[in-house]
């Protein structure tokens, strides 16, 4: 066992994360929390909807910037995909995707302002960077032969559409239809900075601890989420498409000559504006450098490593909620069988509830934003880097325990396979330990961006740096962080690509986050 | 799907906007956010009614948002905190203060503390406050940031981070209260009227919480408007904002604020924050 070098690796992520947790500051401090946890439970069990002017208007927006943004990320992700063998193209969708939505939308709300444009862009760009990347993969991975035996001189997009695509459709499809719940939740985060989603709401209403409006707020989208499928139809797909633009809203005029100014006086160095020369820009970015950047890099290295971790180990845990292996008819049929009963419906009803209930916890795990949780912990725990960890690994956790149960519904067990955790800890987690660590090394930069949220908390990590920039309206500053927070995140991308090579970890279309 | 991202663009593009001679202000989101559509909204209806022209009120997520905003000519008037407003005005040239209201030539900022600490109620700033936790609130707040971190670097002589154990912000005045009363922070500093406002509401449990310390006066929450209005608007257009916004006078539109009235203010009047913004290099 000790000479599988995918249990080296896992068992060097720990010992690290370990490592991390002597450093980290992860004391207990809170003193009485029952008083506004309290109200924040009452408000869950009892919400209330009343208190919301817009709630519709906010859930079609929300919807909207989600399938435009999605829609045109995807668009351009694909024509993207078919040049993707140059490295200017991989190079600039690794920049645009290193850089978080939340990022995107402040920095065009600075001169689209509080415009549709801005939403929409802080998701279609990004998300074509990703799309891009897996659609190219997608495609790679696709069987050669076809296009090899076909005449010369064929059309090169009919030979892409009758070979390649044809292949890889139902991936490509996959992929799309689950970048689709992303975008639904980037969507509703943008409210968070303005745009004028759930998220807007939601912010005001947590804000003010007026927690029967946040608990409304969250029902309704946990239903969202939870019932995709439901509405996201194939044939429905177009016609979200072509309505979709049509209620973004109008939002405010874009005053055009924000833009040059945003590009040739917001984002120039202060020194450089002011005249101080190469060396007055040496000594700006030096003291960046000593008092924000450096320190931000270690708290978001240590955070995320610990988080990462954790989030990992959620997932191994939950995943088989929603695995059919676990709690869907045929397991219990088994059961049934073994005890010598060979009644199969007898345990139906109750294993749908805990099937439901299984999808329904980990709905809540993936859509409840990470900014929320951290609120609710801190209460719990003071501030210190335990709630940001915690939070960070439950929406991280929750989101690879669904996609790796999902994934264990492609695993084929023998009818004779064992039951219980033999089946768990023999049979299914190490087919699925292969596919679980790519996601986790997907997931590692996200993690990573996520750590920006925690202001709330004291933790100085880079993203910290960011907003107090961008609140201090010194976009100059905000720029260079923002640049080497996407350096960070292109950094570990590459590792975790290395780390993915060395083990073999394939992937397919579902597995990416 | 090329015709229709085509569609979509231009429909994106050309999105019906406020028509060009609406007049649109904002607010700085420093409290009782979700009411602000509300308040403003009034504040909207008696607008148009005073200046004949089409008044619309947007709300924003967060200070730097209400500034830009301004910058960018998508709002033409603001009510801005101290330190919001002076950042403002350094952008857009010939822009002034209006109006701030009565209390708001004389405000202050409350410490405040959970009775954990074993602090007492009106002891000052001591040493006993080191290595505890404190939270501000919004980073760009005159009173939740500015003014307190400036008290406290005069009374300690160092910064906050060095002083308290742990320093967060807390986002905006009343989550700053509802940390400090659950103890999730040992201190806090708050905006002494949300304080006020929550204490007479009966939404703090002041056997939790007690107010340690009160800072001296200084100027805050201000009218701004942008100094191009009168060519957009007509001439002597600013003058009628500011009559306007002076003559209020209807007891519930000025209870929502919360202010007793409006007083004429200058851009001079906060020349203190500035320099205590330059000071704690909060502005260039």
């Amino acid at each position: 066992m000790w000479h599988s070098a995918t249990v080296r690796l896992s068992l060097g992520f720990v010992a690290l994360a370990i490592l991390c947790l002597g450093v980290a500051d992860l004391s207990i401090t809170a003193h009485d929390p029952w008083h506004e946890l309290g109200r924040l439970l009452q408000g869950l069990v009892q919400p209330d909807v009343s208190d919301v002017d817009h709630l519709w208007v906010a859930l079609l927006r929300t919807l909207a910037f989600a399938f435009v943004g999605v829609g045109l990320g995807a668009t351009a992700g694909f024509l993207l995909a078919l040049i993707f063998h140059s490295r200017l193209v991989r190079s600039l969708c690794a920049f645009v995707r290193a850089i978080h939505e939340l990022f995107w939308a402040l920095i065009f709300l600075q001169f689209f302002g509080l415009h549709p444009l801005t939403g929409v862009l802080a998701i279609a760009l990004p998300y074509a960077g990703v799309f891009a990347k897996v659609f190219a993969e997608i495609l790679e991975e696709t069987d050669p032969l076809p296009e090899q035996v076909l005449p010369a001189g064929s059309g090169r997009l009919s030979t892409l559409a009758y070979t390649r695509l044809h292949e890889a459709w139902p991936h490509l499809v996959s992929y799309t239809s689950y970048r689709l719940e992303c975008g639904l939740r980037s969507s509703a985060v943008l409210g968070f900075v303005g745009m004028p989603t759930l998220g807007f709401y939601l912010e005001s209403a947590f804000a003010q601890g007026h927690y029967d409006t946040v608990g409304a707020l969250l029902l309704l989208f946990y239903a969202v989420i939870a019932s995709l499928r439901l509405w996201v139809r194939p044939l429905l797909v177009p016609v979200y498409l072509v309505v979709a633009p049509f209620c973004l809203g109008s939002g405010l005029p874009i005053v055009w000559s924000n833009v040059s100014r945003f590009f040739t006086e917001d984002i120039v160095p202060s020194p450089l504006r002011h005249g101080e020369g190469v060396s007055g820009l040496m000594s700006w970015l030096g003291d960046i450098m000593t008092s924000e950047a450096l320190p931000g890099i270690w708290h978001t290295l240590v955070l995320s490593q610990i988080a990462l971790v954790l989030t990992g180990l959620l997932a191994l845990m939950f995943y088989p909620l929603v695995s059919r292996h676990f709690f869907q008819g045929r397991s219990w049929h088994g059961r049934w069988a073994l005890s010598g009963r060979r009644q199969a419906g007898a345990g139906r009803p109750g294993n749908r509830l805990t099937h439901l209930l299984g999808h329904g916890l980990l709905v809540v795990m993936r859509s409840t934003p990470e900014y929320l949780l951290a609120f609710i912990l801190l209460q719990l725990w003071g501030p210190s880097m335990l709630p940001a960890v915690v939070a960070l690994a439950i929406h991280n956790g929750g989101i690879i325990a669904h996609l790796v149960g999902r994934r264990s519904n492609e695993v084929r067990l023998r009818p004779d396979a064992p039951h219980g955790l033999v089946r768990y800890a023999y049979e299914l987690t190490p087919r699925l330990y292969g596919p679980f660590l790519a996601l986790l090394f997907y997931r590692w930069e996200i993690i990573m961006r996520e750590t920006a949220i925690l202001g709330i908390l004291g933790i100085t990590t880079l993203g910290f740096y960011v907003d107090s920039a961008i609140q201090e309206i010194r976009f100059d500053r905000a720029m260079v962080l923002i640049l080497i927070t996407a350096l960070l995140n292109i950094g570990v991308d590459v590792l975790a690509r290395h780390l993915r090579a060395r083990l073999r970890l394939r992937h397919t279309a579902n597995c990416e986050p | 799907m090329l015709k229709r991202l085509t569609l979509a663009l231009t429909v994106l593009l050309a999105a019906p906007v406020a028509s060009a001679d609406t007049f649109v202000f904002t607010a700085i989101p420093d409290e009782d956010e979700t009411r602000l559509q509300q308040r403003f909204q009034n504040v909207a209806d008696y607008l148009e009614e005073q200046l004949e022209v089409d008044v619309r009120f947007v709300p924003v997520k967060s200070y730097a948002a209400a500034v830009t905003a301004f910058r960018n000519n998508q709002v033409q008037l603001a009510w801005f905190g101290g330190l919001s407003g002076v950042q403002a005005r350094a952008r857009v040239p010939n822009s002034r203060a209006l109006a701030q209201g009565v209390e708001d030539a004389e405000f202050m900022t409350y410490f405040i503390a959970n009775q954990n600490t074993g602090l007492d109620a009106g002891e000052g700033l001591t040493d006993k406050m080191r290595d505890m936790t404190f939270t501000f609130g919004s980073k760009g707040s005159t009173s939740g940031r500015l003014m307190p971190e400036y008290y406290l670097r005069e009374a300690f002589g160092q910064p906050p981070e060095e002083v308290f154990s742990r320093v967060g912000f807390s986002g905006n005045h009343s989550r700053t209260i509802s940390l400090v009363a659950s103890g999730a922070y040992d201190l806090g500093a708050v905006n002494y009227t949300v304080w006020e406002n929550e204490v007479e509401a009966g939404n703090i449990d002041t056997d939790q919480v007690e107010v340690v310390w009160k800072t001296p006066n200084y100027p805050d929450y201000q009218w701004t408007i942008r100094g191009d209005v009168d060519e957009r608007f007509g001439a002597g257009f600013a003058d009628r904002v500011q009559q306007a916004l002076l003559n209020m006078d209807d007891p519930e539109l000025l209870e929502s604020f919360p202010r007793s009235g409006f007083i004429p203010a200058s851009n001079d009047d906060y020349a203190i924050i500035e320099s205590v913004g330059k000071e704690l290099d909060l502005i260039d």
